[in-house]
């Protein structure tokens, strides 16, 4: 299952569970087709055969215990993580998992192609500390997608503008807060123009304090149909933002569904103790 | 200020303990400084004394030599700059053989750092110097000297170097590759601008050892400071007088070098402010 051509046969199949938002027009191809992805650490089997099926404008999150290999399968769906069997397809690119070969130039260019349509923001913000926030906004317009450097400011002002940060354009990532580096962090991913934004628990290593203007950025994203798909435990941001929610454990999608049936009205008895733990302590 | 509870006398009582406390640490440290600059005085004071009464002294000798071991500092200065030069570009390059998955890549770096590191320097010039032409490479005093301390250096600072990209965290690059970067582009706009802050002051702390090191040059001739003080003080056995001539301006160079590099550690850390003033 090495080949890409041979895993194309590999239908992905769409969980009855996975109705489309309601920002999704109708008919709508999904965006985001992630199929059977499997994960294994040496011999710790992480991620065991997990599907996600993401329409354009939705917003999907991802809950779990720590530890259910729920970051993990975000990063499997960009190959920060090489997959160990599965396939990710994302705004029509299509990469197979290749855990033994290599890749070849074409298969690394063709990753990169999935990367570009999948902006992805980290746990730690991973902000360039040797650039200034103007400086992080057009590195990669300029050295990826050739833009000059007019354009990529311009274009990296417009998205500074969104996150409601403009005034720190010429500040250096090590003097803003917690919440303010994510922010920024959002607007270089938004600058390369995703079809996708993926968020690996944007809040957990925030002070409580900061992570409501993160959330408010987020969730006006959300808000404005950009797909997004978030790994986080922030339950108020899934209850309001999230078109379904999927529950992870041991490595498998134990649950999926509407939040209001996944966080309200759990069927499955896994994802009832975790939120019965998470919410009552 | 726990009974007080703000009355104006023991707010004052207060405030005089504050005083007394900051004068007393004031007056430790001083006396500590003294203590220390005292200590300095006295050892140069004796080593001075011990110069006096042992060796004679002749203001005249001096008067020649020194200008004469002077004039080796430009020739000094001109090995230790061109070797750290070519050292630098040994160290990346062997950093990124080290850092590569090519095991032929990684197999000739490792060996590189393996063997000129496990050899003395001073052998490794006189290798150059006289055994190379036995194969019939020949090569002048000057560049002999050049040749041995960059290969010698530059090992040392591949190890140096490949830690350095190593202590960049590894989110940096996942940051670079997520935003659809290749990884020729990760390392030359992302992870090199970063390593070369964090190995700045281990290069400096080289080049002054470099300065140093450059006297082993003397062994096949090159007429820098080191050479030149052994060549005036032989012939009359005035070597006390010159060595020690020798000593104090490798001594004063490496303590110039040193103000310089704090200097520059300074800058680099306050270096994002100077950038943003020249844009």
């Amino acid at each position: 299952m090495n080949k890409i051509e041979d895993v194309v046969r590999l239908e992905h199949v769409i969980d009855p569970a996975e109705v489309p938002g309601h920002m999704v027009k109708p008919g709508a191809e999904p965006i985001v087709k992630a199929s059977a992805i499997e994960k294994h650490f040496d011999d710790n089997h992480v991620l065991r055969g997990c599907s996600m099926t993401v329409f354009p404008g939705e917003t999907v999150t991802i809950l779990g215990r720590s530890g259910s290999g729920k970051s993990t399968f975000l990063r499997c769906l960009n190959f920060l993580e090489e997959p160990t069997a599965g396939v990710v397809e994302i705004g029509g690119v299509v990469v197979a998992a290749s855990p033994l070969h290599r890749r070849d130039r074409a298969d690394e260019a063709k990753i990169r192609q999935l990367r570009l349509r999948a902006g992805m923001l980290f746990q730690e913000f991973n902000l360039f500390p040797h650039l200034s926030v103007i400086g992080n906004l057009v590195e990669a317009p300029i050295h990826v997608k050739g833009m000059n450097k007019k354009e990529a400011t311009e274009l990296g002002e417009t998205y500074l503008a969104k996150v409601g940060l403009s005034d720190k354009r010429d500040e250096y990532p090590s003097r803003l807060s917690g919440g303010q580096r994510q922010r920024v962090a959002i607007a270089r991913a938004l600058t390369m123009e995703p079809e996708v934004l993926l968020f690996d628990e944007p809040t957990s290593a925030l002070d409580p304090s900061l992570v409501g203007e993160v959330l408010k950025v987020m969730e006006s994203l959300a808000h404005e149909g950009r797909t997004m798909i978030v790994v986080t435990h922030e339950m108020a941001f899934a209850r309001e933002a999230a078109d379904r929610v999927y529950f992870m454990d041991e490595g498998q999608f134990v649950e999926i569904g509407p939040p209001e049936q996944v966080i309200s009205n759990p069927r499955d008895e896994r994802t009832r103790t975790f939120l019965e733990r998470f919410l009552h302590g | 200020m726990m009974a007080g509870g703000g009355g104006p006398a023991g707010m004052s009582e207060n405030q005089q303990l504050v005083t007394d406390i900051a004068r007393a640490q004031e007056q430790r440290s001083r006396r500590w400084r003294l203590k220390f600059l005292a200590t300095w005085v006295l050892i140069i004071v004796g080593l001075v004394a011990f110069i006096l009464v042992t060796v004679n002294v002749d203001s005249s000798f001096l008067k020649d030599v020194i200008p004469f071991i002077l004039a080796g500092v430009p020739i000094t200065l001109f090995l230790a700059v061109t070797s750290i030069f070519f050292a630098t570009i040994l160290a990346a390059l062997g950093a990124l053989g080290r850092l590569s998955r090519n095991p032929y890549l990684n197999g000739i770096a490792s060996f590189y750092v393996s063997f000129f590191r496990g050899t003395p320097l001073l052998l490794q010039i006189l290798f150059i110097f006289l055994a190379l032409p036995q194969a019939g490479i020949v090569l002048p005093e000057i560049p002999t000297a050049i040749v041995a301390l960059s290969l010698n250096y530059g090992s040392y600072m591949t190890e140096v170097f490949r830690s350095g990209i190593e202590a960049v965290p590894h989110g940096q690059a996942e940051a670079a590759q997520s935003l659809g970067m290749n990884s020729r582009t990760t390392f030359r706009r992302i992870i090199a601008p970063q390593a070369f802050r964090i190995v700045t002051p281990a290069v400096g702390n080289d080049f002054i050892s470099m300065i140093k090191d450059s006297s082993l040059a003397s062994v096949v001739g090159v007429q820098e400071v080191l050479w030149r003080a052994q060549v005036a003080g032989r012939p009359t056995f005035q070597s006390m007088q010159t060595l020690l001539v020798a000593a104090f301006i490798y001594w004063v160079l490496t303590i110039l070098f040193s103000l310089f590099q704090n200097r520059l550690e300074k800058r680099m850390a306050t270096g994002d402010r100077v950038q943003r003033r020249a844009q």
